[in-house]
C-alpha cells in the first residue's frame, strides 16, 4: 500500500518543517513541552503510575494521616508527597486531579472553539444582521471577566438542576459554564479572518459553481481561517484549567468525591493553619506549573506560526 | 466631543436593557419564588394569592418593566437565603470591596508604571531580566493560590499580618472604612497584594513594550539630540504617549479587579460583595445574583464611559478630530 511508504517520509517531512525545526531550537519550547508531556502521561496514565488509589476507601487508613512530604521527620518512602487528612496519598491524589482539570480544560475549550467556529463563519459569511446582534453579544460578553460569566451560568445552572442530580452532573456543568464564558474571543478571531477571506477568488468560484453557503463555510473558508484560532485555543486552555480551578476553590465547582486539582488545593486550605501545608502546596504547584507550561508553549507556537516576527 | 460622549450613552443603554432582561429572567423562571416563600404545606388558593401579589400572573412584558422599575430604585426583593432586602445586604458589603478594589488598583499602578518604565529604559540589565522572568509566574499564579501562599508565609508561619476578615472599622452613616485603624490597615495588606498582583505585572509588561517602542521613534532621538536631559525624555515625552493603551487597560482591569475580588475576598473571608455572591450561589439565592448581575453591569457600563472621557485629557489629538 502506499500508506505504508508514505509515512516515513510524512515523518521525515514533519521533521524538517519550519516549525518543528523551531521547537527542536527553543529551549523554552523544549522544556515547557517535556513538562507538559510529564503532566499528561501522570495524569492520562495515573490508573498504572499512581503509587497508591486514592479512591479506594479499603487502602486508605487514617494511622497514615497528614504523614509530612519525603526529606522531613517521620515521612515514608511510599508517600513521597505526604498524605492528607483521610490518609491518602497526595501525589496519587494529583495526578488523579489533574486528569480531572485537564479534562474539563480540553472538553471546555473545545465547546468554546466549536461555538466559536460556528458563531464566527456565520457572523463573517452573512454579514449584515446576524453579524450585527452576533458581534453585539459578543461585545457584551467580552466587557466582563470570563470568570464572572462563568460563575453566574455555573450558579443559574446548578439552580435548575434538581438537588439529587447536582453532584453527578456537576463536571457537564463546569464544562458548559467555562465554555459558554471563552466563545466570544474565537468568534470574533474567526469572524474577523473569515470577512478576509469571503471576498477571495476560491470563495467566488465555489459560489458560481453552485455550492451551498454551509459547505463554502465548512470545507473551504475554515480550514483557512483555522491557524490563529488553534493558538488562541492552546492559550485558553490554560485559562480554562485556572478557571475550573478557581470555581472549585470557590465550592462551586466538582464535588470532593471526584476531585481536581483546585478541589484538592481547597481541601488543603482548611489544614494550612495547622502547619500541614503540603496537602495544599504540592497540587498547587503542580497547577501553576502545568498552566505555565501550557501558557509558554502557547506563546512560542504563535511567534513560531507569526511569518511576521521572523 | 459631547457629541461623542452622548453617543456612547446611548450605546450603552441597549447593554443595560440586555444585562437587565438576563437579571430578570433569573429573578422569575430559575427557581420557584412562590413555593420557596410559601414552603409546601401552601393550598392552591394560597399559591395564586401569592403568585398574585408578587405580580406573576401578569404578561411577561408588564413584568418585566416592573423589574426594570424597581431595580431603577434599587428594590431587588428579598434573600431567599437571609430574608433581608437585597439591597440593603449589597450596600452593606460595598464598602468593604470597594476598599479593597481601589487599594489593589492604585497598588498596582504606583509599582506597576515605575517598574514598566524601569524595564523599558533598561531592556537588558539584570534587574530588568529578573523582574521580567517574576512577572511571568505572576501571571501564571492563579489568585486564589497566591493568597493561600501569603497566608501560609505571612499568617501562619510568620504571624505578621491577620489572614481573614477586615480588622476593626470606623461607621459613618452609610460607609466602613477599613483605612482609619491600624488593624484595618493591616488586614488590607495580604488581600490587596493578592488582588493586585496580576494587574501590576499586566501594567509592568504594557508600559515596557510601549516604552521600547516609543523610545525607538524619531521624536525621541530628535530630543536626545536636542540635548534634553534623561528625565525630560523619559518621563516629559515618552511616558505620556504610552498612557492612552495603559489608561485602556487599568480601566478595563478595575473591572477584572471587581470579577477576581470574589476569589480574594473568598480566600481572605472579606465580608464583601464576592463573598456575598458566592455565599448566594452555593445557596441558589437567585435575587441576590439577580441584583449583582444587574448591579456590576453598571458599574462596567460606567467604567467604559470614564475611560473614554479620559481618552481625551490625555490625548489632545483626539480632541482636534470631528
Amino acid at each position: 500500500m502506499s500508506g505504508a511508504t508514505a509515512s516515513p517520509g510524512r515523518l521525515a517531512r514533519a521533521w524538517d518543517s519550519d516549525i518543528a525545526w523551531s521547537f527542536r531550537h527553543s529551549p523554552v519550547a523544549l522544556v515547557s513541552g517535556f513538562a507538559v508531556l510529564v503532566c499528561f502521561v501522570g495524569a492520562f496514565g495515573c490508573g498504572f503510575l499512581a503509587p497508591h488509589d486514592p479512591f479506594n476507601l479499603a487502602s486508605l487508613s487514617l494511622s497514615n494521616s497528614f504523614l509530612p512530604p519525603v526529606p522531613l521527620k517521620g515521612s515514608s518512602w511510599s508517600f513521597v508527597f505526604g498524605t492528607d487528612d483521610q490518609g491518602r496519598d497526595v501525589l496519587s491524589a494529583i495526578m488523579y486531579g489533574t486528569r480531572i482539570s485537564l479534562i474539563v480544560g480540553f472538553a471546555a475549550i473545545a465547546m468554546a472553539l466549536s461555538l466559536g467556529i460556528a458563531l464566527g463563519l456565520l457572523a463573517g459569511y452573512f454579514g449584515g444582521v446576524t453579524d450585527a446582534v452576533l458581534m453585539r453579544a459578543a461585545d457584551v460578553q467580552l466587557s466582563f471577566p470570563s470568570l464572572l460569566i462563568a460563575l453566574l451560568v455555573d450558579g443559574i445552572v446548578r439552580a435548575l438542576l434538581p438537588r439529587g442530580a447536582q453532584n453527578a452532573l456537576e463536571l457537564y456543568v463546569l464544562i458548559f459554564a467555562i465554555g459558554i464564558a471563552r466563545w466570544p474571543q474565537f468568534a470574533r478571531t474567526v469572524r474577523g479572518s473569515t470577512l478576509v477571506e469571503r471576498g477571495r477568488e476560491y470563495v467566488m468560484a465555489a459560489r458560481v459553481i453552485g455550492i451551498g453557503p454551509v459547505r463554502i463555510m465548512a470545507s473551504h473558508i475554515l480550514p483557512n481561517v483555522l491557524g490563529p484560532v488553534l493558538v488562541l485555543a492552546t492559550i485558553n486552555l490554560g485559562l480554562a484549567i485556572l478557571d475550573e480551578a478557581t470555581l472549585s476553590f470557590l465550592g462551586l465547582g466538582l464535588p470532593p468525591t471526584q476531585p481536581s486539582l483546585g478541589t484538592l488545593i481547597s481541601n488543603g486550605n482548611n489544614f494550612l493553619y495547622s502547619g500541614d501545608w503540603w496537602i495544599t502546596v504540592f497540587p498547587g504547584i503542580v497547577l501553576a506549573g502545568m498552566v505555565l507550561a501550557i501558557n509558554l508553549l502557547g506563546d512560542w507556537l504563535r511567534d513560531a506560526l507569526n511569518p511576521r516576527l521572523r | 466631543m459631547i457629541a461623542q460622549l452622548v453617543s456612547r450613552l446611548l450605546q450603552a443603554i441597549p447593554v443595560l436593557l440586555v444585562v437587565g432582561f438576563l437579571s430578570f429572567a433569573i429573578f422569575t423562571y430559575v427557581g420557584d419564588p412562590v413555593s420557596i416563600m410559601l414552603g409546601q404545606n401552601a393550598t392552591p388558593a394560597m399559591r395564586i394569592a401569592m403568585r398574585h401579589a408578587l405580580g406573576l400572573d401578569q404578561p411577561f412584558l408588564v413584568q418585566y418593566w416592573h423589574f426594570m422599575v424597581r431595580a431603577v430604585h434599587f428594590n431587588f426583593g428579598l434573600s431567599y437565603r437571609l430574608a433581608l432586602p437585597v439591597s440593603q445586604l449589597i450596600l452593606e458589603r460595598l464598602p468593604a470591596t470597594t476598599e479593597l478594589v481601589m487599594t489593589s488598583a492604585v497598588l498596582a499602578l504606583l509599582v506597576g508604571l515605575p517598574l514598566g518604565v524601569y524595564t523599558g529604559i533598561r531592556p537588558n540589565g539584570f534587574v530588568s531580566r529578573t523582574i521580567m522572568a517574576g512577572s511571568l509566574l505572576g501571571v501564571s499564579l492563579p489568585t486564589f493560590l497566591l493568597g493561600i501562599l501569603l497566608i501560609l508565609f505571612f499568617s501562619v508561619l510568620l504571624g505578621w499580618l491577620p489572614s481573614f476578615g477586615r480588622g476593626h472599622v470606623v461607621n459613618f452613616t452609610h460607609w466602613s472604612t477599613g483605612f482609619l485603624t491600624l488593624s484595618g490597615l493591616k488586614s488590607l495588606i495580604l488581600p490587596s497584594i493578592t488582588l493586585g498582583l496580576f494587574q501590576m505585572t499586566l501594567i509592568m509588561r504594557l508600559v515596557r513594550t510601549e516604552m521600547l517602542e516609543v523610545l525607538r521613534s524619531d521624536y525621541i532621538k530628535f530630543a536626545r539630540a536636542r540635548g534634553l536631559g534623561p528625565r525630560a525624555i523619559y518621563f516629559g515625552h515618552a511616558l505620556r504617549n504610552t498612557l492612552v493603551p495603559v489608561i485602556t487597560i487599568v480601566g478595563l482591569q478595575i473591572g477584572g479587579l471587581i470579577g477576581f475580588s470574589i476569589v480574594t475576598e473568598t480566600v481572605f473571608q472579606w465580608p464583601g460583595m464576592g463573598l456575598l455572591l458566592v455565599q448566594s450561589i452555593q445557596n441558589a439565592d437567585i435575587p441576590v445574583m439577580s441584583a449583582y448581575l444587574m448591579l456590576i453591569a453598571v458599574v462596567f457600563v460606567v467604567i467604559n464611559l470614564v475611560v473614554d472621557i479620559l481618552y481625551y485629557v490625555v490625548d489632545p489629538r483626539l480632541r482636534v478630530k470631528r
